[in-house]
């Protein structure tokens, strides 16, 4: 692909902005191709993506035990920044990735965990069994994931803690409007 | 019908997680595509980008060093080395309708919320390959029109006002080298 700037950008002044509008340079790539000439991208990087699930299981339980360690720390030492950052990466890197490995329930209990990070007034104040809960029920899930109950069990285990994780943050977020706020609003994930 | 010619396409990819590049990298191939290039943190995706100036960005949120948000507003500086018009797609694990207006205002240019789908980032590469929204420039603002509807019927607080002033023509580089003969 070229890699120069586009060779006629037209602009646009108007009071308060400016539109630029420059050719499309990936337009190149796009090819126009019979319909039974068409292959199917997607359906071949599912399978592909199928073809990687087989190491999901051993991803997934370094990222458990990377979250228990950054927990244990923090039972050592306490919660310093360093620490709380760390426990919210590990957290926060669950939540991202676990439902993409097949692990969903444990990326809602990984995002109830990272709200409480981020939403906790004050770190050292929020009841260590809260925490704890969290970090078991996602150890149980990543372990007991090969189960045939385990999916019903997981799906509400992830609910009951997300239950207790915002009730636990509205009250002590009731006098920080803007919290609330983030607490209470509904999650947006863009449609496919 | 239209097909995307991945094998021409040269993605940059910033993740810290060496998984999800592993998931990334999967899924590029197996659309076809044969140049991507991997970055950890915002640092190195930096300069990557300066150096191979990938025809498309993927980066997740949070990384060391500094996050995808700031590359995303570094490579969106107007003056900077590198292409600043190169299409952003954000993948990361935040969902909240906070994270996706603060990610647009950054000049991202799709957002894509994990779990990652084949289909999803599919999707993404051919809305920013097949229809690439005009650059605005505020003052406050550089990146891809925020507007997703076009239409001139809005008439909230945030209708873009003054009218059309003038009409700048940018000669080309070859009308450039011409009149310079």
């Amino acid at each position: 692909m070229a890699k120069e700037k586009p060779a006629e950008i037209k602009v646009k002044a108007f009071g308060t902005h400016y539109v630029i509008t420059q050719p499309n340079p990936l337009r190149k790539v796009l090819r126009r191709v019979d319909e039974r000439d068409l292959d199917d991208p997607v359906a071949r990087a599912e399978e592909a993506l199928a073809g990687l699930s087989g190491e999901f299981q051993d991803w997934m339980l370094v990222e458990a035990d990377r979250l228990t360690a950054a927990h244990a720390a923090i039972l050592k030492s306490g919660f310093n920044d360093k620490a709380a950052e760390e426990l919210f990466r590990a957290a926060h890197d669950i939540k991202g990735d676990a439902a993409t490995f097949g692990y969903p329930s444990a990326a809602v209990a990984a995002e109830s965990l990272c709200r409480i990070i981020e939403h906790a007034p004050e770190l050292e104040k929020v009841p260590p069994e809260l925490i704890k809960h969290h970090i078991n029920a996602i150890q149980a899930i990543v372990h007991n994931h090969t189960r045939l109950d385990s999916t019903k069990v997981a799906t509400e285990l992830g609910r009951r803690l997300r239950g207790v994780a915002d009730e636990y943050l509205m009250h002590v977020n009731r006098d920080r409007p803007e919290h609330l706020e983030a607490i209470m609003a509904p999650s947006i994930v863009p449609a496919e | 019908m239209f097909r995307i010619d991945f094998n021409k396409l040269r993605f940059l990819i910033c993740d810290d997680n060496p998984h999800m590049r592993r998931i990334l990298r999967t899924l590029l191939h197996s659309f076809g595509a044969r140049e991507a290039y991997e970055a950890e943190d915002g640092a190195t995706a930096l300069e990557m980008y300066t150096h191979y100036v990938p025809d498309i960005v993927i980066t997740d949120w949070s990384m060391p060093i500094f996050d995808g948000l700031e590359l995303a507003q570094m490579i969106r500086q107007p003056e900077s080395k590198g292409n600043p018009y190169a299409p952003i797609i954000m993948l990361t694990g935040h969902s909240e309708k906070r994270r996706v207006t603060v990610a647009r205002d950054a000049g991202v240019t799709e957002f894509l919320a994990k779990p990652i789908s084949a289909k999803g980032l599919y999707q993404r590469i051919l809305n920013v390959v097949a229809s690439p929204r005009p650059f605005i420039k505020t003052k406050t603002y550089f990146g891809p029109d925020r507007r997703r509807n076009t239409t001139n019927t809005y008439i909230g607080p945030e209708r873009r006002i003054g009218g059309e002033v003038e009409v700048l023509q940018q000669p080309s580089l070859l009308d450039k080298a011409r009149s310079s003969i």
